[in-house]
């Protein structure tokens, strides 16, 4: 049945109650996840549930935290872990990239790791340095982490629950702007794979590709393209790694043209990557450059100027100008 | 960092029992041990000294990209090995090759990490829980907490019967000591109450820097800190390592929380075999642990014991064959094809994986006539 009205927020603690209910080896682990219910909530009313052995208050150690959830996942746990801040996950760096990330192939994949870390990231909260970044290209660069990040309510619930199941290691990444804009969740129908990118808005003559926190502004974009008589195609990648690009592809083809849109810092990122394999592979098709739309290659700024760092709608039209002008 | 009053010691240098109040609730241990387990002690350290040798002399010979030779400190770690039951489970570090093979790990495993032919590949389950090697310096006391953090959650440990019990033992070197990974795995064991024993190989060197200049204060004191009981042994006696170690994982399994180790040993040889000591060491420190070597002193033993000189002769025939063994095995080893690269980055499919084994096989196709 569809819930109306569910924050992602609300949507990813549902998706992980529903987890949690349907096999006992799903444990949550993190900072303040406990009777707090985490710095946003996401954990609310699960250790009032299921108790502290499946919601494990941990001590403030990000490495400590990846570090034991590897041990638990030898024991046969499923653990969860949530990363309070996207800039505090650093010191968990190390077991991520090193060791989760390669314990599968160091195994001969005779042990599975089915770990998730879910990051809230991004900004647009206004907060204080180290609290708004976009690390996830770090994690979609090394080998043996899949990353994937909703952009509404409905596929945070079944992508949580999802990446959940996947005997890989996931990281989740949460748009933080999008915790509380409200949408309808059907809890009977999951609709789209992990993995699987979609078109969630058609258009003719320009392909706008954002995931996470981007999805609303390149919709928001779209709007203004089609009043200004360019018919723009919206795509919400949802996985970062793998990248399913035959529906990104596909729409290209017909547009011939591509923005990617994303937070994160332009230099190496996830937009450089696919304006590189859209560009191998779909050379004849386009009819002007790839375009990124990014935030700048600075640390995050200040809050007051956050406005000026992040993409915005206007940013996206002056890129969709730029390749309109081809 | 001799020997001090706090170190506890069962043998002495002459190789006879040291009997006092602190020994006296370890040495029942020993004295229930068969003729035979303290045999099984000694031909374990005799042959991987042997091991560690021919694996140096294949290193030499360009058979292997690099070894990590264990001389010296068999006694600490055949001790140790020995006094985990079955149940348990094994972190080594990678320096452990006599501890994996009580555990049931052929050397020939580690050859082939050293060889450049994988980077582990064993299946810790189907090898006496011994865990793989982890060269990120520390890293595996937290994998190691974890599992223990697993095995109370699911009852495994803790319930009164130590032949089911399960509990952890992870070790580590002095030069650990100083990563953040190993005091966060101390703060979770202690937080969670581990059933877990961390056991810390004070070898005296992290490649060339001294023990000193990780810690100003002896080691063991460090465990009080985070609420767990530290103890200090002569890593060089094997029947202290036994003894100790046995005692406090069967604290641990018991429920009594986890414990830490700090074994008093040297490193004889080289870090590694990339590694020059001569040039940071001197030779007055190598003369005082050579002289507490673990394998004389327990010979002495034995043979305060009553051993004949044919198990030792036996015992140096076995080893020379064991030797001769990993030589021909090394020398007969092939290359892995290069798809098995893709083959166990991810447990389930993957696009990326799949697109690139499928180009390299391509690619080398297309050499075909060449060969």
């Amino acid at each position: 049945m569809t819930i109306e009205s569910l924050s992602m927020a609300k949507a990813i603690n549902l998706g992980l109650r529903r987890a949690m209910t349907e096999n006992s080896r799903v444990l949550l682990m993190g900072e303040d996840i406990g009777p707090l219910g985490g710095v946003f909530r996401v954990t609310e009313g699960l250790h009032a549930e299921f108790g502290g052995d499946r919601v494990l208050d941990t001590p403030l150690a990000e490495s400590g935290i990846i570090g034991t959830a590897i041990g638990l996942a030898m024991a046969g746990y499923r653990p969860v872990c949530e990363i309070q801040f996207d800039g505090f996950i650093y010191p968990g760096f190390d077991q991520i990239t090193s060791q989760l990330a390669k314990l599968t192939s160091r195994h001969g994949g005779s042990m599975t790791f089915p770990v998730v870390i879910r990051v809230p990231y991004g900004g647009h909260i206004g907060a204080v340095e180290h609290h708004q970044e976009s690390p996830e290209a770090y994690f979609a660069h090394t080998a043996g982490l899949r990353s994937v990040t909703p952009a509404t309510p409905h596929d945070a619930y079944w992508m949580i629950q999802e990446a959940i199941a996947s005997n890989d290691p996931v990281m989740f990444f949460e748009p933080k702007s999008r915790y509380w804009p409200k949408g309808d969740v059907d809890d009977a129908a999951s609709g789209f794979p992990l993995h699987a990118s979609r078109v969630v808005r058609e258009g003719a003559d320009i392909t706008l590709l954002g995931y996470g926190p981007m999805v609303n502004v390149l919709l928001a974009a779209a709007d203004i393209a089609a009043q200004e008589g360019t018919s723009a195609e919206v795509v919400d990648l949802r996985s970062l790694s793998p990248i399913d690009y035959e529906p990104v592809l596909a729409s290209v083809r017909k547009t011939g043209r591509l923005i990617v849109a994303q937070e994160a810092p332009g230099f190496v990122s996830i937009g450089s990557e696919i304006a590189a394999t859209v560009t191998e592979r779909a050379f004849y098709s386009l009819e002007a450059p790839v375009i990124r739309v990014a935030g700048f290659d600075t640390p995050f700024p200040p809050a007051k100027l956050e406005s000026a760092y992040l993409p915005d709608a206007d940013r996206v039209l002056e890129a969709v100008d730029r390749a309109m002008a081809y | 960092m001799a020997f001090t009053a706090d170190t506890l010691r069962l043998l002495d240098s002459d190789g006879s029992l040291i009997r006092n109040d602190r020994t006296s609730e370890y040495l029942p241990l020993i004295e229930a041990l068969s003729d035979d387990q303290l045999r099984d002690f000694h031909r374990q350290m005799v042959v991987m000294r042997r091991v560690d040798v021919e694996a140096g002399n294949l290193q030499r010979q360009g058979q292997l990209a690099l070894w990590i030779p264990s001389i010296g400190q068999e006694g600490a770690q055949v001790g140790s090995g020995y006094a985990a039951r079955p149940q348990d489970h094994i972190f080594p570090a990678y320096r452990e090759h006599v501890v994996g093979r009580i555990r049931g790990v052929d050397t020939m495993r580690i050859i082939e990490l050293l060889r450049g032919l994988s980077h582990g590949g064993w299946d810790p389950k189907q090898h006496g829980n011994f865990h793989l090697y982890t060269l990120v310096i520390g890293s595996q006391t937290l994998h190691a907490t974890g599992l223990a953090m697993g095995l109370t959650l699911d009852g495994k440990t803790r319930s009164g019967d130590p032949e089911r019990d399960e509990a952890v033992v992870v070790y580590f070197g002095d030069g650990a000591t100083s990563q953040g990974d190993v005091s966060e795995a101390l703060v979770f064991a202690a937080s969670y109450q581990t059933p877990q024993v961390f056991f810390l190989q004070n070898n005296h060197w992290a490649i060339s820097v001294p023990v000193t200049r990780q810690s100003r204060t002896p080691l063991f004191h460090r465990p009080a800190g985070f609420g767990i009981p530290g103890i200090q042994i002569d890593g060089n006696d094997v029947l202290a390592s036994y003894a100790v170690t046995r005692t406090s994982l069967d604290a641990a399994r018991a429920g009594e929380g986890p414990r830490f180790i700090e074994a008093l040993t040297y490193r004889i040889g080289a870090h590694t075999t990339s590694d020059d000591p001569t040039k940071y060491r001197d030779e007055q420190e190598l003369e005082f642990w050579l002289a507490n070597d673990p394998i004389q002193r327990f010979e002495a033993h034995l043979r305060g014991r009553g051993e004949s000189d044919a198990f030792f002769a036996e015992l140096a025939t076995e080893a020379e064959d064991v030797a001769a063994d990993l030589r021909t095995r090394t020398l007969a080893l092939g290359v892995p094809p290069a798809s098995d690269m893709f083959a166990h980055v991810y447990s389930e499919p993957h696009p990326l994986m799949d697109a690139q084994a499928a180009w390299l096989e391509a690619y080398e196709a297309g050499f075909e006539d060449e060969r």
